[in-house]
């Protein structure tokens, strides 16, 4: 069964269409890659996968696991499994990333009607899930991405995503604003938590992320629309071409 | 953050003010209104000497003179202060001696209000002095205290075994015609702590008070006087509540903090009073004089308050910094929703040598409610090198809700550094968004993010009482969201 299935998807923003009639089916245990230029839609299906408010879906179906998504709010779809890596992780001031974490996960155990962590399971799990992300209890003391550089940034989504353990993960330019070190560590994150009962959409302009992440499908999305899908080396061939003869297509 | 689970779990649980009881309990009330007969008749009920008695008269006769200020932003209807008793005790025939003997009804409310009044609960190392209306019911630890020298008593007690030390300070910090409600209060007042901390001792423990308003059209006008002595520290906490009705109470209270030398007195306020429903009908008017004087070298004062209570609040606690080196700290959360009005900030008069201050203010104000920090630092002209510093943080969650920032800053000595800083922010729908992407509920995610925003001031409560404070901060804003 597809854990995921997008089917003629139409999404406006303040009346305006910007998802044109999407298509598009994830299995578990599949990586596929958004690819496109800016302003083709990418960040907006991250969004309304999501449930954020003002993505208004005025066509068409969303489906995770056999369940209507567009039925769920925000915080419920998280608790469902979907996460979200944001391409620009908010800044918390005062809520320490600790505190987040804990609160985060408690959340959605709670609302999936398991117990709670308490302190000790919880400070356990979470160095677990930290220290092969390089994430130190300095920064774990710190305020949720409050100064953070940009690689602590991405290493905080991460180690979210690892410790939220989410069915579908959706990664949002997780790339933009690192340099290759911190991309290989980012990647090496992602990868670990690849198995065959997770899906992961990875959303990206350049196909350099998808070198430490290699994905089983690449989607073009052009214009509102996927207008090409093919394996991994469609990446590669996009990086010689370009979007050119995409935007084209689109007008 | 454990705490700001179990704020939502509580949300869920009580209804929208858990406090909101009354317990029927006999009481014993001065005749309605206030004349010169009502405040001898309080003072014969306190069997207290002539002095005092002369001291309310001439407080009183200076009242009838003066008018309510009108300077807050804060609206109310008139106050007729003819219609309220201005004393109120529950009937007990015999002194009491210990804890067992007090009204099963008293321990009770005082239960319900989680107050470690039990002698279990007293091995946690709170000593409580509680308030209930007018008079003090029983104060904890006292000999425990004793053995260290440390006086923690009623009000009334201490103008009894100690009425040199009561004559002595009473009004030095506050005097009786400092202001409308203060002047008030010294007519009319009938309970509140009285703290000694001899020289050179640390108080062993926390000391608190828990003041409650039980009694219909009663005012509460409590005085707290608390004294460190030489080279003495201690820390006090303040909680408050009432009970939900339709009718609005008066709280006039006056608080006189005195440090001498090196001393320290951290006194710290968790005030949870009725605020009123959601139309603005009934709640708590809460006018209160609050002064520390560290009247010592190098002595040092803090406030730390979290305010989430009252249909009114005109408050402002301050520091008059008369000795060399000393130092003035107020931290404050002040949060607002409803129909509530929220007038507070502080003073911090510099008059000695090398004195320092540090304000950090945050406001945060919801539904329908005005939210305005008010805040003086003056500067003597003999007192060189000072230093302040204010911090002011506004958070507004909605549209309908206002916060304002009045900052005076009056300096006569050009040496004077002062530092201001003031901010206005909204929740952004980015930080809701994210909060919810990963599971966290609307309400609690603003609890989160609200916490967050205090944390500096919540860091300067006492452990057990920041975590009930993180709460407060969770149930107060209960229906601010959606």
């Amino acid at each position: 069964m597809n854990m995921l299935e997008i089917k003629n998807l139409h999404v406006s923003v303040d009346g305006k269409e910007i998802l044109k009639g999407i298509d598009l089916d994830i299995r578990a245990g599949e990586v596929h890659a958004i690819m496109g230029p800016n302003g083709s839609g990418k960040s907006t299906l991250s969004y309304v996968l999501s449930g954020r408010e003002g993505y208004e879906v005025t066509e068409g179906s969303i489906r995770f696991k056999g369940r209507d998504l567009t039925e769920l709010n925000v915080d419920e779809r998280a608790a469902a499994g979907i996460f979200l890596a944001f391409q620009y992780p908010i800044e918390i001031p005062g809520v320490t990333t600790m505190t987040f974490l804990k609160t985060a996960l408690n959340a959605q155990r709670k609302a999936r009607g398991e117990a709670e962590l308490d302190a000790v399971r919880f400070l356990k799990l979470v160095r677990e899930k930290a220290k092969p992300l390089n994430v130190p209890d300095e920064m774990l003391k710190r305020a949720l991405n409050v100064g953070f550089s940009g690689g602590e940034k991405k290493r905080a989504e991460i180690l979210q995503m690892a410790l939220l353990e989410p069915a579908l993960a959706v990664l949002d330019e997780t790339d933009s604003g690192l340099d290759i070190d911190a991309l290989k560590t980012v990647a090496a994150g992602v990868n670990a938590l690849r198995n065959p009962e997770r899906a992961m959409l990875v959303i990206t302009h350049y196909q350099r992320l998808l070198d430490y992440i290699v994905p089983d499908a690449v989607h073009v999305l052009s214009g509102g629309r996927i207008v090409k899908t093919g394996g991994r080396e469609l990446a590669h061939e996009l990086e010689k071409t370009g979007y050119a003869a995409y935007d084209a297509d689109a007008a | 953050m454990a705490a700001v689970r179990e704020t939502v779990k509580t949300v869920g649980e009580v209804e929208k003010y858990k406090y909101g009881f009354t317990t029927d309990i006999e009481s014993d009330k001065a005749p309605l209104g206030l004349t010169e007969e009502t405040v001898r008749f309080i003072s014969a009920k306190k069997s207290e000497p002539g002095w005092l008695l002369e001291w309310r008269l001439a407080a009183f006769r200076r009242w009838l003179t003066m008018e309510e200020p009108k300077w807050a932003k804060v609206s109310y209807p008139p106050i007729d202060f003819q219609d309220a008793y201005y004393y109120a005790a529950p009937k007990q025939s015999v002194k009491l001696n210990s804890l067992d003997e007090v009204d099963p009804k008293l321990l009770e409310t005082y239960k319900k209000l989680g107050i470690p009044l039990t002698e279990q609960k007293m091995l946690a190392g709170v000593a409580v002095d509680a308030v209930f209306d007018s008079v003090s019911v029983v104060t904890t630890f006292k000999e425990k205290l004793r053995e260290v020298g440390v006086i923690f008593c009623p009000m009334s007690e201490a103008v009894r075994d100690h009425p040199e030390l009561v004559q002595k300070y009473l009004g030095s910090v506050v005097p009786t015609s400092d202001n409308f409600y203060a002047t008030l209060n010294s007519a009319v007042f009938s309970e509140g702590s009285f703290v000694y901390i001899p020289e050179g001792v640390r108080c062993p423990m926390e000391l608190s008070t828990y003041f409650r308003i039980n009694e219909k059209q009663t005012g509460q006008f409590e005085r707290t006087l608390i004294i460190a002595e030489k080279g003495s520290y201690v820390s006090y906490l303040e909680g408050c509540t009432a009970p939900q009705r339709d009718e609005n109470q008066l709280h006039a209270a006056v608080v006189e903090l005195v440090t001498l030398d090196d001393a320290e007195i951290k006194y710290s306020t968790v005030q949870n009073w009725y605020p009123g429903d959601e139309d603005g009908k009934g709640g708590i008017y809460n006018f209160v004089t609050k002064r520390g004087d560290c009247r010592g070298a190098n002595s040092k004062i803090s406030w730390t308050q979290v305010e989430t209570g009252s249909a009114i609040t005109w408050k402002y606690p301050s520091c008059i910094l008369r000795g060399d080196n000393s130092r003035g700290e107020f931290y404050s959360i002040a949060i607002s929703n409803g129909r509530q009005q929220v007038d507070s900030g502080t003073k911090m008069i510099h008059l000695g040598r090398n004195t320092s201050s540090r304000i950090v203010s945050k406001g945060i104000s919801a539904g329908r409610s005005s939210n305005t920090y008010r805040g003086l630092v003056s500067v003597h002209r003999k007192a060189e090198n000072v230093r302040n510093f204010t911090q002011c943080d506004s958070l507004l969650i909605g549209d309908r809700c206002s916060a304002h920032t009045v900052p005076y800053i009056e300096t006569k000595n050009p040496g004077a550094v002062l530092e201001h800083e003031a901010t206005t922010s909204k929740i952004s729908d980015d930080q809701m968004f994210y909060c919810r992407q990963r599971g966290i509920g609307e309400e609690e995610a603003v609890a989160l993010i609200v916490n967050g925003f205090c944390r500096d001031v919540l860091q300067q409560l006492p452990m057990e009482f920041a975590v009930e404070a993180q709460k407060l901060v969770g149930i107060s804003l209960e229906g601010s969201v959606g």
